[in-house]
């Protein structure tokens, strides 16, 4: 295949596989293509097995790719575990001093990697540079490329010492040209020179700390936890250079509840957290949305229930997000579908907590955390930030917004008192901000009259209720619409959610190219639903198909309660995102049913 | 609530909100209350840069009482709203208060990080012996054998000592005073929020309905000797451990650096984030 390749990297965690994983992406993306990459994590601290795989493309890569084209085995736990991975007609590398493989529908290449580290190169650690001196002497990208990123690479690293230099250099070359003198190339696979693009190579969870940053974010609290360390890691990191400041809480309890002091200052203010850390989570963010406070809590799902798998994928965090907490708490659900959405998502839900004054809660997963992603630079650009609406002697600063009452609570207080609660046709009541010349109140998880204060009275109780869903119904009309992708009239409907937007599509695309009328729907808005796209969509189809990686199809349970929709539930739970051709086999087998 | 004027005099009066109170006749958290607005008033607090932040409990009703801004949270949670408020705005007077259960048990695992962190913040924690708003169970600060509700045979732990544990937390103002005692319980509330640092005000401050131990403190409580030396940890440990005869008064104070202060020597030197220049990094 010209320029086209799914490289699999197999090994022992501390081998280098990831970093030369990453190093392999960055160079080919500067080289020009495209880069998707997935990986898995041992559940060891230090070694274990490991995988990275990255799909390299001069057309945009969507997803990870169905199969490896080729595999590169580190060792022999790595042939075994991943050989069943390689596609049929696929390339094997290996050191046959590791391990000799059966004979298979594989083209084989036997490479010498521990020698040439260990004896030619006299340094075993440079073994993955070996390994990446080869890839580039078998399927691109040119030594070059790679002998560049590593060399900058590494003059940034603490590690760094000439000799490492001059080793990781040898390495490189001594591989590139075993290969180019002892291989003999069998296979299709080459990346050859393409147009240069402007883009960035990034995960998700850095692009999603960038949005944070532009977002303008000035607080960040919260608790370790896999695998939503690396947002905490590099806020402590950035937030103190752009102004803001980052508690590492003692608990998620405490990092929400901080979050929302800071929110109560008037602060922009983030937490982010896995699964166990949003269910304890869960009374602060009933908090939240009683006291009416902007929050932006990210969960970065991981397999569950309880500990479950901390290092994979799953989309099963969906129902605890839109109940997490007792009564009824109205909040904001979101969910990014790629690397470039983790930027423009991010800030847009900092402005829905600000604009609704209620916690958004942004569900990135796992596999979207860790993947890397070419994306253009153009994404990455400064956006409209909303701020809240203010109370200021008896008119609304900011935005705008006009106090329009429907019941008087109190009437005769109101005359002379700051009706922080003040019902509004929107639901959005002006607030403040401690600050000299600013009006106090108290934000209470009581119920409460306009004025903030305690009470209980039936009518009271009722006309607030619907005064803090009604921010939903307004957000529900001013927020974005979901967009139809492929066939205008289609047989088959795909409804999805969150970080499988691009496997879904290319599936999409792939049945389309064989024939099949298909569509899909992608939600990043999971609360409030976009109704009517939903209704439409689901009418406008034959089949309809729900795709989500859990158990128990929370989406498509959600459908069904609020739409009586019955669609065909197609469900992933073993910690793996789906494949496009898993998806595109769903979408065969149930357009021929 | 209405517009905050600030008189340049305030007086006691002007910090107390048109919130009629809902604790029973009599309850020590009203002494707690006024020697609030006291020492407000003292230090002249704008009412519109002073935060009480409280999490649930009878005491917990407090900032509706206030007429500063007030942030009346969830169970337990008071330590880290009032933190986190802090660390984000360290130009405002943070004060967060609240019972025994939800400074000694359900948020108990906060103290401990509040004290290491030493932000800026007053902790006054009204402690009665009892759980008053769920109508009398056994508290973390109940003795030893009292009979109560949740405990009809007796208490079978022991007796929380919060002075002896603040100090051992090593936090940096640890005080008692006693709600009957408001003019002696101002003048420490005053001194705890002038003091930079974690300041800890144990008030105590008696349940009239599930445990009324007016008399019985009344003749217990002692002023600390004048000759203390509130930077002398140890002696203060010593005092700590009399639980007969409660000591009242400032047992330990100790300047040291604050986080808060200390984020924000970081802040000083930022510079506004610029998303182009950011994303260089990644190209």
């Amino acid at each position: 295949m010209e320029n086209e390749v799914t490289i699999r990297i197999g090994g022992e965690s501390g081998e280098g596989v990831i970093s030369g994983g990453d190093i392999l992406a960055q160079a080919a993306a500067r080289w020009g293509y495209q880069v998707y990459t997935f990986r898995t994590f041992p559940a060891e601290i230090l070694g274990g097995p490991c995988m990275f795989q990255v799909r390299i493309s001069d057309q945009p890569v969507r997803s990870m790719g169905d199969y490896a084209d080729v595999l590169i085995c580190l060792n022999k736990e790595a042939y075994d575990r991943n050989i069943k991975e390689l596609r049929h007609g696929g390339v094997l590398v290996y050191d046959p001093s590791d391990f000799t493989p059966e004979a298979g529908d594989y083209i084989a290449y036997a490479i010498p990697f521990n020698e040439i580290a260990r004896k030619q190169v006299q340094l075993f650690q440079t073994k993955n540079m070996v390994m990446l001196g080869a890839i580039s002497g078998l399927f691109g990208p040119p030594l070059e490329a790679i002998v560049q990123l590593v060399q900058s690479k590494l003059s940034r690293s603490r590690k760094a010492n000439e000799t490492l230099m001059e080793k990781n250099g040898l390495a490189l070359n001594i591989a590139y040209t075993y290969v180019k003198e002892q291989i003999k190339k069998r296979d299709p696979y080459h990346l050859g020179a393409v147009e240069k693009a402007d883009r960035v190579v990034l995960n998700g969870n850095q692009a999603l700390v960038a949005g944070a940053l532009a977002a303008g974010c000035g607080y960040f609290a919260g608790y370790p936890i896999t695998p939503a360390s690396d947002i905490m890691e590099a806020m402590a990191k950035e937030l103190p250079l752009v102004g803001g400041t980052f508690l590492q809480a003692e608990d998620e309890m405490a990092a929400l509840a901080s979050v929302l002091g800071a929110s109560y200052g008037g602060m922009r203010a983030m937490t982010a957290t896995s699964g166990p850390g949003l269910s304890l989570m869960a009374e602060l963010i009933g908090l939240a949305s009683m006291a009416e406070l902007p929050a932006v809590i990210v969960d970065a799902q991981r397999a569950g229930p309880s500990t479950g798998m901390p290092t994979k994928m799953e989309q099963s965090d969906l129902s605890f997000a839109l109940s997490a907490g007792h009564g009824d708490t109205p909040r904001i659900v979101v969910a990014p579908a790629n690397v470039a959405d983790c930027y423009t998502l991010i800030i847009q839900a900092f402005n829905m907590a600000e604009r609704y004054q209620m916690p958004v809660l942004f569900l990135t997963d796992q596999s979207l955390t860790a993947r890397v992603e070419s994306v253009d630079r153009a994404v990455f650009q400064p956006m409209q930030l909303e701020k809240r609406v203010i109370y200021s002697n008896g008119n609304v600063t900011s935005n705008g917004h006009s106090q329009e009452r429907k019941v008087p609570v109190g009437a005769a207080a109101l005359a002379e008192s700051f009706a922080r609660y003040a019902i509004t046709a929107s639901g959005i009541s002006p607030t403040s901000v401690p600050g000299a010349g600013a009006y106090t109140y108290v934000a209470t998880g009581l119920e409460h009259n306009e004025l903030g204060h305690p009470d209980y009275e039936p009518e009271d109780h009722t006309v607030m209720l619907q005064k803090r869903f009604r921010k939903l119904e307004t957000a529900a009309k001013e927020l974005p619409q979901p967009q139809r992708y492929g066939d205008e009239e289609a047989t088959v409907g795909l409804i999805g959610w969150g970080s499988t937007e691009g496997a879904i599509q290319e599936a999409v695309d792939r049945a389309r190219a064989l024939g099949y009328k298909v569509a899909s729907l992608h939600l990043r808005i999971l609360s409030p639903l976009p109704d009517e796209s939903i209704k439409a969509f689901a009418s406008s189809v034959q089949k309809l198909i729900v795709a989500e990686c859990n158990y128990s199809g929370q989406l498509a349970n959600l459908l069904g309660a609020k739409y009586a929709l019955q669609p065909i539930r197609v469900n992933k739970f073993g910690g793996i995102p789906f494949t496009a051709g898993e998806l595109l086999k769903a979408i065969e087998e149930v357009s021929q049913s | 609530m209405t517009q905050v004027v600030i008189n340049p005099n305030p007086t006691p009066k002007d910090y107390r909100s048109e919130v009629k109170p809902t604790w029973c006749p009599g309850c020590g958290d009203f002494g707690v209350l006024n020697a609030t607005y006291r020492s407000m008033a003292s230090l002249k607090l704008a009412p519109d840069q002073t935060v009480v932040v409280s999490g649930i409990g009878c005491s917990s009703r407090f900032p509706h009482f206030m007429k500063t801004f007030g942030f009346h949270s969830v169970h337990g949670r008071a330590l880290p709203v009032a933190q986190g408020l802090k660390m984000a705005r360290p130009d405002l007077t943070v004060v967060a208060v609240g019972g025994d259960g939800d400074f000694f048990s359900i948020g108990a695992g906060h103290l401990i990080h509040a004290a290491l962190r030493n932000i800026d913040i007053t902790v006054i924690v009204m402690d009665n012996e009892i759980y008053g708003l769920t109508k009398g169970q056994t508290s973390p600060t109940s003795p030893h054998g009292h009979v109560t509700k949740s405990t009809p045979y007796g208490l079978l732990a022991s007796q929380f000592n919060p002075i002896a544990t603040a100090l051992s937390l090593n936090v940096s103002f640890v005080a008692r005073g006693y709600s009957a005692k408001p003019k002696e319980l101002a003048a420490l509330i005053e001194q705890g929020i002038q003091h930079k640092g974690f300041a800890f005000i144990h008030a105590m401050s008696p349940c009239p309905t599930f445990y009324h131990t007016f008399d019985a403190w009344d003749a217990a409580v002692t002023p600390i000797p004048a000759d203390h030396d509130p930077h002398d940890r140890m002696q203060a440990m010593k005092l700590a451990m009399e639980t007969e005869k409660p000591f009242i008064g400032l047992f330990y104070q100790e300047e040291r650096p604050t986080m808060d202060e200390a984020a924000h020597h970081l802040v000083k030197q930022s510079k506004p984030f610029d998303i182009q220049s950011y994303i260089q990094r990644y190209a």
